[in-house]
C-alpha cells in the first residue's frame, strides 16, 4: 500500500498540480537555455534582442511563480493528506482552486507569449517584477491575481482539513508535515496582502485605463512587501523536504522536532518585514527603514543556520546507522547512489553557497556594489534555481511512485540528473557572481557596450561567458533527463503495491519534548502581522499621503 | 524543551556571526562613509522642465567655502542625459553630488565596477555624493530593465585633472 491506494482522490489532485508544474518547468527552462546562449552571444538566431525580454518574462513567471506554486500545492496536498490521514474535505472546492490557478496561469502565459507575435497588442514584456509605468496587457495582471486567489483557496483547503482533524483529535499535537504546511501558508497570507493591494488595487484598474497615472514607487514597494517572502514560500517547502524526508532518505531520523517548529515560526515572523532589502538603491525610502530591514534580514540567517545544523546532524545520524565512522568519513556512507538523496544533498550544498552571496546582498552598503548586476541572478539561481528546484526534482523521484503506484524507470539517468544540475549550476553561477562584481548588469539581452570594457577582478570576460553558456547547456540537458525519467515512469513504470519505501520514522527528539506554545498559530500569526505593521505602516503612509497615484507617471508600452 | 549541547553552541555562534555582519555594515557607514541612497525629494515626473533637471548637466556650487559640483541627470528611454550623447565631465579629487531622476520608466544608474549605483524612479530624486580619486573614464550602465532597447542604454563619465577642468561647459 502506498499513497495512491490509501488516498486516491488526493493523489489525483497532487498529480494534476505536478503535471502543470512540470510543463511550466519545461517551457521556462527552455527559455532559460535560449537566454544563456543569447546573452553570451554564443547564438542569437532564435529571437531578436527585443524579444529577449519576452522570453525573460516567461522564464521568470513560469519558473519562479508557476512551477513553484503548483509543485508546492501538489507537495502540500500529499503532506496534509498523509499526516492528517484524511482525503480533501470537499473535492469540488479542491478542484475549483486548481482550475482557478490554471486559468490564471494560462491567461498570464498568453499575455507574455503574445509578445512574440509581430504587432500584437497583447504583450507583457515587463519581467516577473512588472514594475510600472511599463505596462502589460490587463490579462497578465488578472491572470496572476487568479493564481494568487487560487493559492489562498488551496491554503484554506488545508486549514479546513486541519480543523476537521482537530475536532476529532482535540489533544494531539499538530503532525510535523501539517505544521510546516500551515505555517508556510500563514506566511503566504501575510505577504500576499502586499501583492493583492498592488495588483488588484493599482495595476488592474490602471491597465484597464480606469486611471491614467501611477506612482512608480508605491507598487514597487508593495511588490517587495511580497517579493522577498515569496522567496521563503519557495524555500520552506524545500526545507519541509529536508526536515521531513531527507533524514529518512539518508537512512536516519529527524534530529529535533522542536527546532523544526521553531525554524518555521521564525520564518513566519521575519519573512515579510525584510522587503526593503530589495530597495536599498531606491530613493524615497529612508535609511532608517532600510536598516530595520537589514537587521531582520540578517536575523533570518538564524533559522537557516539552525537548519544547516539539524539537517546535517540528521544526515550524520543516518550515515552512522549505515555503518559510517569518524569525524568526516561517515559522509562516504551516505546513499550517493540514490537520486532523491543526491538531489536534496547537492541542493543543500548549493544553498550554503547561495547563503554566502545572500549575506553580501543583505549588507546594505556592500550590496550597492552588486545591486542589479548579474551577481543577483547568480545568487538566486543557487537558491531558488538549485536549493528549491533541484530539491523539488529530486523528491519527485520519491513522490511520483507514491502518487502513481509505479516504480521509477531509468534510475541511472535519474542519478546522473542531479549531478549534472550541480555541475551546470557551479559553472554558470560562479561566473555570474564574478561578472556581477565587474558591473555586468542583469536583465539585458546584450551586455556589451560600445564606450567601455568591463574590468573583471577574478578571471576574464571570455572565460565567464563560456562558463555561463556551457553551464546553461548542461542545465538544459539535466532538465531533459528529469522530464524523460518522469514521463517514462509515469506512463510506463512497473505497477507495484509498494513502488518505493515511503515510511517516515519518528524524530530523535520527538514531539513530546516540544513546548505546546509552538503550536499556537494565532499567537505567531498576530506577532507576524505586528512586525509587518512596524516595518511598513509609516513608509507606505508617506507614499500615499500625497495621493495614491501621485507623483504620477504616464504608462509606457512594454 | 530539549536542545542538544552542540546545537546550543551552534545557535550562539550563529548570533555572533549575525552581530558581526551588522557591525561590519555600521562600521562602513560610520567610519568609511559608505552610505546608501535615502529619502531625498519627490518630483513631478511630467514637469521636469521647470526644475534643474530641465537643464541637466554639471553645475558649480560653493559649499562651506569649497568649490563643489552638482550633476543633474535625466535617465530616459534609452539614454542618460547627459552621459550618452556627451560624457559627464568632472574634476578629480573634488566633491561631486549627483541628482538623478526619470521622466518615463524605472532605470538604473550604475557606474560600472564601482559602488555608485542607484535606481532612477519617476517621481523620486536620487542623491549621492562622491569624490573621484583618479583621472580616468568610467562606463555608466542602465541596470534596470526599461524597455525593448534597454541593452543599448549606456553613458560615460570622464574624470579630468582639476587643472584641466573646462568650466565653459557648466550649466547655469
Amino acid at each position: 500500500m502506498t499513497f495512491i491506494h490509501k488516498y486516491p482522490k488526493a493523489a489525483k489532485v497532487a498529480k494534476a498540480n505536478f503535471i502543470v508544474a512540470f510543463i511550466a518547468l519545461a517551457i521556462g527552462g527552455l527559455f532559460g537555455f535560449v537566454q544563456a546562449l543569447h546573452r553570451t552571444n554564443v547564438f542569437r538566431g532564435f529571437f531578436n534582442s527585443g524579444e529577449y525580454y519576452t522570453l525573460l518574462t516567461g522564464h521568470g513567471v513560469l519558473l519562479a511563480l508557476i512551477f513553484t506554486t503548483f509543485f508546492i500545492a501538489g507537495l502540500f496536498v500529499w503532506g496534509v493528506t498523509r499526516s492528517l490521514d484524511r482525503e480533501p474535505e470537499n473535492l469540488t472546492f479542491t478542484w475549483s482552486w486548481f482550475w482557478l490557478m490554471t486559468i490564471g496561469l494560462v491567461m498570464a502565459t498568453i499575455a507574455i507569449l503574445g509578445g512574440l507575435v509581430p504587432d500584437s497588442s497583447i504583450r507583457a514584456a515587463v519581467l516577473y517584477t512588472f514594475y510600472p509605468p511599463l505596462q502589460a496587457h490587463p490579462m497578465f495582471y488578472i491572470g496572476l491575481a487568479l493564481v494568487v486567489v487560487g493559492s489562498w483557496m488551496a491554503g484554506a483547503d488545508w486549514f479546513w482539513s486541519y480543523r476537521k482533524w482537530r475536532a476529532e483529535n482535540p489533544n494531539e499535537r499538530i503532525p510535523i508535515l501539517a505544521f510546516m504546511t500551515l505555517f508556510t501558508m500563514l506566511m503566504w497570507y501575510v505577504c500576499t496582502i502586499g501583492l493583492a493591494l498592488e495588483v488588484v488595487g493599482l495595476l488592474i484598474p490602471w491597465s484597464l485605463g480606469w486611471v491614467t497615472e501611477i506612482e512608480p514607487l508605491l507598487p514597487r514597494t508593495l511588490f517587495w512587501f511580497f517579493g522577498h517572502a515569496v522567496v521563503y514560500f519557495w524555500l520552506l517547502p524545500a526545507y519541509y523536504v529536508w526536515y521531513a524526508i531527507l533524514p529518512k532518505l539518508s537512512g536516519g531520523r529527524l534530529f529535533s522536532d522542536s527546532m523544526t517548529r521553531i525554524v518555521f515560526i521564525i520564518f513566519l515572523l521575519l519573512s515579510t518585514p525584510v522587503g526593503y532589502h530589495h530597495q536599498y538603491a531606491d530613493a524615497g525610502i529612508s535609511v532608517g527603514f532600510k536598516f530595520y530591514a537589514m537587521a531582520t534580514t540578517l536575523l533570518i540567517l538564524l533559522p537557516s543556520l539552525i537548519t544547516l545544523f539539524t539537517v546535517v546532524a540528521s544526515m550524520e545520524h543516518g550515515a552512522r546507522q549505515r555503518g559510517g565512522k569518524g569525524y568526516l568519513k561517515w559522509i562516504g556512507k551516505l546513499p550517493w547512489d540514490s537520486p532523491a538523496f543526491v538531489g536534496c544533498a547537492l541542493a543543500g550544498i548549493m544553498f550554503a553557497a547561495g547563503g554566502f552571496s545572500g549575506m553580501i546582498n543583505a549588507s546594505m552598503n556592500i550590496n550597492v556594489l552588486i545591486h542589479n548586476t548579474i551577481w543577483v541572478p547568480g545568487h538566486f539561481h543557487l537558491t531558488v534555481g538549485t536549493a528549491v528546484a533541484l530539491t523539488f526534482m529530486a523528491i519527485t523521484y520519491w513522490l511520483l511512485p507514491q502518487l502513481t503506484g509505479r516504480k521509477l524507470k531509468y534510475k541511472t539517468l535519474a542519478l546522473i540528473q542531479p549531478y549534472a544540475w550541480f555541475l551546470g549550476m557551479t559553472l554558470m553561477s560562479n561566473a555570474m557572481h564574478r561578472a556581477g562584481l565587474a558591473g555586468v548588469p542583469r536583465r539585458t539581452a546584450e551586455p556589451e557596450y560600445s564606450g567601455f570594457d568591463f574590468e573583471p577582478i577574478f578571471g576574464t570576460m571570455t572565460e565567464m561567458k563560456w562558463q555561463i553558456a556551457i553551464g546553461g547547456t548542461i542545465l538544459m540537458i539535466s532538465l531533459i533527463l528529469f522530464l524523460w525519467v518522469v514521463v517514462a515512469s509515469w506512463l510506463a513504470g512497473e505497477k507495484s503495491d509498494k513502488p518505493v519505501d515511503d515510511y517516515i520514522p519518528e524524530p530523535l527528539s520527538g514531539v513530546e519534548h516540544t513546548p505546546a506554545i509552538l503550536d499556537n498559530m494565532k499567537l505567531w500569526f498576530g506577532l507576524a502581522l505586528l512586525l509587518v505593521v512596524l516595518a511598513y505602516a509609516f513608509p507606505l503612509w508617506e507614499m500615499v499621503a500625497d495621493g495614491i497615484f501621485s507623483p504620477g507617471a504616464l504608462p509606457r508600452p512594454s | 524543551m530539549h536542545i542538544h549541547k552542540f546545537e546550543q553552541f551552534w545557535i550562539k555562534l550563529s548570533f555572533v556571526l549575525i552581530a558581526f555582519f551588522i557591525v561590519t555594515v555600521v562600521y562602513g557607514f560610520v567610519a568609511m562613509d559608505l552610505k546608501v541612497i535615502g529619502d531625498h525629494a519627490t518630483i513631478d515626473p511630467q514637469n521636469l522642465a521647470d526644475t534643474k533637471f530641465g537643464n541637466p548637466g554639471v553645475r558649480e556650487v560653493t559649499r562651506n567655502g569649497q568649490t563643489e559640483y552638482e550633476v543633474y541627470v535625466q535617465t530616459i528611454q534609452f539614454a542618460f542625459n547627459p552621459g550618452t550623447a556627451q560624457p559627464i565631465v568632472v574634476p578629480a579629487n573634488t566633491r561631486v553630488t549627483f541628482y538623478i531622476t526619470s521622466p518615463d520608466v524605472l532605470h538604473g544608474f550604475d557606474v560600472a565596477g564601482t559602488n555608485l549605483n542607484t535606481m532612477s524612479i519617476p517621481g523620486q530624486v536620487a542623491k549621492f555624493t562622491t569624490i573621484f580619486p583618479e583621472v580616468r573614464e568610467y562606463g555608466i550602465v542602465c541596470n534596470e530593465y526599461c524597455g525593448p532597447a534597454h541593452h543599448v542604454m549606456e553613458g560615460k563619465i570622464k574624470v579630468v585633472p582639476k587643472s584641466e577642468f573646462d568650466k565653459s561647459n557648466l550649466v547655469e
